[in-house]
């Protein structure tokens, strides 16, 4: 598998994402935000950071970088795109992803651990976790407050975009759970047609026991699981 | 020039058209004394132009100078055959084995901090930053000790969230971990508070890189962002008390920080270093090209040429005086190869900034300043750097402070019986409750190395690639140094050594952060020098050399001084991050023992500042033999896997300490049985802040291992409870007092305290 990691200035979890890809045993490589082609890469991911240090609004700059119009091509003709924190925001602002990532509730930065729970076993990303599965994975976000209208809210849940949504430790979507005000407990979701991820909370620092949790290594295994299934 | 025997020969330079004449009053503006100008005419054989005196008021100040601690400075440790880089670069150098070797330095940004907290931090963790990568290492962790008045100031709250907001937004956003620090409000700090952010960064050992400027005729390059006229004097306005009218007039001289330029510097200069393109490297910080230029000249023994006019401005119609005073963010000093200009420019290019030649490396020890070829400044080089004036000044003590340290406690410990108020009010003050509102703010956990996080005794960061890792604390408690400075300084080292060991790391080297009021005072000079000399004492103790750090004078407003707060920054090894040790209780029916010993000493404690508002007392004894024995007994236990927790004692005492181990960070607290057979009242058993006690747990199969250990040592240890289940309560039982309270009581004190304060409607604001 070869995972392209896209980076712009002021990117500051690519070297993250790159340690997460290859302890999977995949091939990951940087591409930065003025090269320009993905083909031949199995797998699109962009990294958390304060692209343009956020100034206008997260991700609204690097959105324009030249190398998006791939990542939207890439998207468009089915490869798989994940995008994490920043990489969320940037997506929704490139238009691969309904709704908009605005500021906490609380006005305030949230760095902490976060208990999630995953929503949906049957996408490229998440085949590997059990169905309601409780996940504890750091969250590190100034604007990751999901925000969409009611229809679009309801089109989401209808049709089964929500793939991870903050809960309590008994999996429960409280408000006490929710870290930043998110509509209906929203922390990822997955584009119609399955294939481009987006989410707050950090998978790729929730890899080894030292650190923590090991609870995000099912989203970057799931992923290998299902290219190397089609490329078999 | 300087000739053979040390007389100055003068280069005449004519006056600048539009500078102001140079009078008696101009000299005080800058800072200087009349001797100090009596010192420049006779070093420069002539009177300075203004942009001269500009040059010296700002390398002549205690910020840049420390001419009132240089004296005491050189009496500290500085050498341990681990140390690569002692006192005197950017940052100082060990080697932590497997072939990494580690930056680490604290710096202060008290002054912008009071009169504009937000940018007056973010810019205090922006220099700390690049003071670290201008060595050639990458920053892995940033440590925040931040000290503040009380809470129930308006102004204060504003200050603190404004300071936490600044180090937050500023280090997140470059993507550098939060991994530990300090907060203490307290009186003594009002109106000037403490912000000290320090930094360590990681390396292969070959990487390493100085700040010389070296080769001779090598161009001296201008790198990242333009030069403004924010900061002007920062340097200078650093060495100053601070009045009413401060925050209005001073707030131009507050630089404005941007971490996304600074993230962009950080790769950049990264790449410079690797490249091999440049020779030497500098951050532009207090006291801007001045200082860069000076020292990096000064530390070859060469001489400096560069041109005000080929200097990026971001603004019209800066003089060179501004131009060479400006504290402007994100600049750095590069000396290249001659002849790969071009590749440090295309390296920038490649990271959207820009770099453009200056100047240059010369042999004539000058540090020569032209605007448009026309010389405007002409000093030699090694005195702007080195001449600095230094002063011994006398000392005497305060009376009143010997009046404080004889101050009767004894009404203090009459309560007996049950104790579970105060306790509880106690565990809810703002000093001891928990700091998750601060840490919360903070990226803890970016760059995936984060294996202890805030809100221990120290923060731990792995090395990926091997089995090590490094902690890394500070501490001081600027009470017991307040009243009595040589046990305070001590008991701060000695504090951090066991923070470090509690996690399970070696300590082997200290930072300091000399803050203190103003030294012409003979009260505060001796406060500073007792300090030192405490310092001195604990770290030759301990082993664990000075190898650079900070000096912060004159914090006082109208004239009251802060507690002197000689902030201890200490990194320490893990050889084998399998052992790293947790902070908290992990186990139902683990035993609890205490090493080391209580005695009754409530001196300088907060129990008394909380039930009393007393700040009084003779602080506790420290005995560094025993420390140094405490440390080792500890290595011994977590070597051999002994250990299932391990947590220093220290502010509120062994009840505070016994609270904390039992909630851990909130998710899986445990009861605890603990029964106290000390011969004292309950209150100092339960409260004083004793020095050389550890809580530590452990499986009752190992216990008989662990008092074993600490006998061999010589280090006093007893079972003095056992851990119980998450229904049961937190019950601490003596002769003739008690403690017993419910976990969710004792959480809501001591998580909720701060959220309760900051997030109240009405505390938004100043």
């Amino acid at each position: 598998m070869k995972v392209a990691i896209v980076t712009f200035p002021g990117s500051n979890c690519d070297y993250d994402l790159y340690k997460a890809v290859q302890q999977v045993g995949a091939d990951a490589t940087f591409v930065w935000h003025r090269e320009r082609g993905l083909e031949g890469y199995d797998a699109v991911l962009l990294p958390g950071g304060f692209s343009y240090g956020d100034y206008l609004r997260a991700g609204a700059i690097a959105r324009m970088s030249p190398v998006m119009e791939d990542v939207i091509d890439f998207a468009a003709k089915g490869g798989p795109v994940v995008g994490i924190c920043n990489g969320f925001q940037i997506l929704c602002e490139a238009g691969l992803l309904p709704g908009a990532l605005v500021r906490n509730a609380s006005l305030l930065f949230a760095g902490k651990d976060v208990m999630l729970r995953v929503e949906r076993v049957d996408t490229l990303f998440t085949s590997n976790y059990q169905q309601n599965q409780v996940l504890r994975v750091p969250i590190a976000h100034g604007e990751g407050n999901y925000e969409a209208d009611e229809s679009a809210l309801d089109r989401l849940e209808g049709e089964g975009h929500v793939v991870f949504r903050y809960v309590n430790g008994a999996g429960e979507p409280t408000d006490a759970a929710n870290p930043n005000g998110s509509r209906r407990n929203i922390a990822g979701i997955i584009n119609e047609n399955g294939n481009v991820l987006g989410m707050m909370p950090h998978p790729e620092r929730a890899m080894e026991n030292l650190l923590g949790s090991t609870d995000g290594l099912g989203i970057f295994t799931s992923l290998a699981t299902s290219l190397s299934a089609v490329a078999s | 020039m300087i000739t053979g025997d040390g007389t100055a020969s003068a280069t005449h330079v004519a006056p600048r058209q539009g500078d102001p004449d140079i009078t008696p009053e101009l000299v005080a503006e800058h800072g200087l004394s009349e001797d100090e100008y009596e010192r420049i005419k006779g070093l420069m054989g002539r009177a300075p132009t203004f942009t001269e005196l500009g040059v010296f008021s700002a390398m002549w100040s205690e910020h840049c100078g420390y001419k009132n601690s240089k004296r005491l400075l050189r009496l500290l440790p500085t050498k341990a055959p681990w140390v690569i880089q002692g006192p005197g670069e950017n940052a100082g150098v060990i080697d932590v084995g497997d072939g990494y070797a580690l930056a680490f330095k604290i710096e202060s940004h008290n002054h912008p901090s009071a009169v504009e907290p937000y940018q007056g931090a973010a810019t205090g963790v922006g220099g700390i930053l690049r003071d670290i990568f201008t060595m050639g290492a990458r920053p892995v962790a940033v440590l925040d000790s931040l000290r503040f008045g009380d809470l129930d100031s308006g102004r204060v709250r504003y200050l603190f969230g404004g300071v936490v907001r600044g180090v937050g937004d500023y280090g997140n956003c470059v993507g550098v971990p939060n991994i530990g620090g300090e907060v203490v409000f307290d009186r003594g700090y009002e109106g000037n508070p403490i912000v000290n952010a320090m930094c360590l960064g990681l390396m292969k050992r070959e990487d390493l890189i100085t700040a010389s400027a070296s080769g001779v005729g090598n161009p001296v390059m201008a790198v990242g962002a333009r030069t403004g006229r924010d900061g002007i004097h920062g340097a200078t306005f650093a060495s100053e008390e601070l009045n009413e009218d401060s925050d209005e007039s001073s707030r131009p001289r507050v630089q404005v920080g941007d971490p996304f330029t600074e993230k962009l510097l950080l790769e950049a200069s990264l790449e410079l270093i690797a490249s091999g393109a440049i020779t030497g490297i500098q951050d532009m910080g207090a006291a801007g090209i001045t200082s860069s230029a000076a020292e990096m000249a000064g530390r070859a023994g060469n001489g400096v040429e560069i041109d005000m006019a080929d200097v990026p401005v971001r603004e019209e119609q800066m003089t060179p005086y501004e131009i060479l005073l400006s504290e402007s963010q994100e600049r750095m000093l590069v000396v290249a190869e001659n002849g790969r200009e071009d590749e440090v420019v295309r390296i920038l290019e490649k990271w959207e900034l820009e770099a453009k030649v200056i100047g240059s490396v010369t042999d004539d020890s000058r540090f020569r300043v032209l605007e448009n070829g026309v010389t405007v400044a002409d000093i030699p080089a090694l005195p702007l750097t080195d001449g600095c004036p230094t002063y011994e000044r006398d000392g005497i003590e305060d009376e009143h402070i010997q009046a404080l340290r004889d101050t009767g406690l004894r009404n203090y410990w009459l309560p007996r019986g049950n104790l579970t108020r105060p306790f509880l009010r106690v565990l809810g003050s703002p000093n001891v409750a928990s700091k998750q509102w601060v840490y919360h703010q903070y990226d803890t956990t970016v760059r995936t190395a984060t294996s202890v996080r805030p809100g221990g005794d120290a923060g731990v960061i792995r090395i990926r690639g091997t089995d090590r890792a490094v902690a890394a604390t500070t501490d001081c408690n600027g009470r017991f140094v307040y009243l009595q400075p040589r046990t305070g300084a001590m008991i701060a080292v000695a504090e951090a050594a066991r923070n470090l060991v509690c996690v399970g790391a070696l300590p082997v080297a200290i930072t300091n952060n000399l803050n203190f009021g103003n030294p012409l005072k003979p009260h505060i000079y001796y406060q500073l020098r007792e300090s030192v000399l405490g310092m001195k004492a604990a770290c030759e103790a301990f082993e664990t050399p000075v190898t650079g750090g900070n000096v912060s004078l004159f914090n006082e407003t109208d004239g009251r001084a802060i507690y002197p707060t000689p902030v201890v920054g200490m990194v320490g090894v893990i050889e084998d991050t399998s052992k790293i040790v947790q902070q908290a209780f992990t186990t139902e029916g683990d035993d609890i023992v205490l090493l080391g010993e209580n005695t009754n000493e409530l001196g300088g404690s907060e129990y008394l500042y909380v039930t009393a508002r007393l700040v009084a007392g003779t602080p506790p004894a420290v005995d560094l033999e025993k420390e140094r024995a405490l440390q080792q007994a500890m290595m011994a236990m977590t070597h051999g896997r002994h250990l299932r927790s391990a947590r220093d004692c220290s502010d509120g005492g062994l009840a505070c300490t016994l609270a904390e181990c039992s909630l851990g960070d909130g998710e899986t607290p445990l009861g605890i049985d603990v029964r106290l057979d000390d011969d004292m009242p309950p209150v100092p058993n339960l409260f004083s802040e004793s020095q050389g006690r550890i809580v530590v747990s452990c499986s009752p199969v190992e216990t008989p291992e662990v008092l074993r250990i600490a006998e061999e040592h010589g280090v006093p240890a007893a079972k003095i409870g056992s851990v119980r289940n998450a229904e049961s309560p937190f019950r601490i039982a003596m002769s003739e007092g008690r403690i017993e309270a419910a976990l969710d009581t004792m959480a809501d004190a001591y998580f909720g305290a701060l959220a309760r304060i900051m997030d109240a409607p009405s505390t938004s604001g100043a």
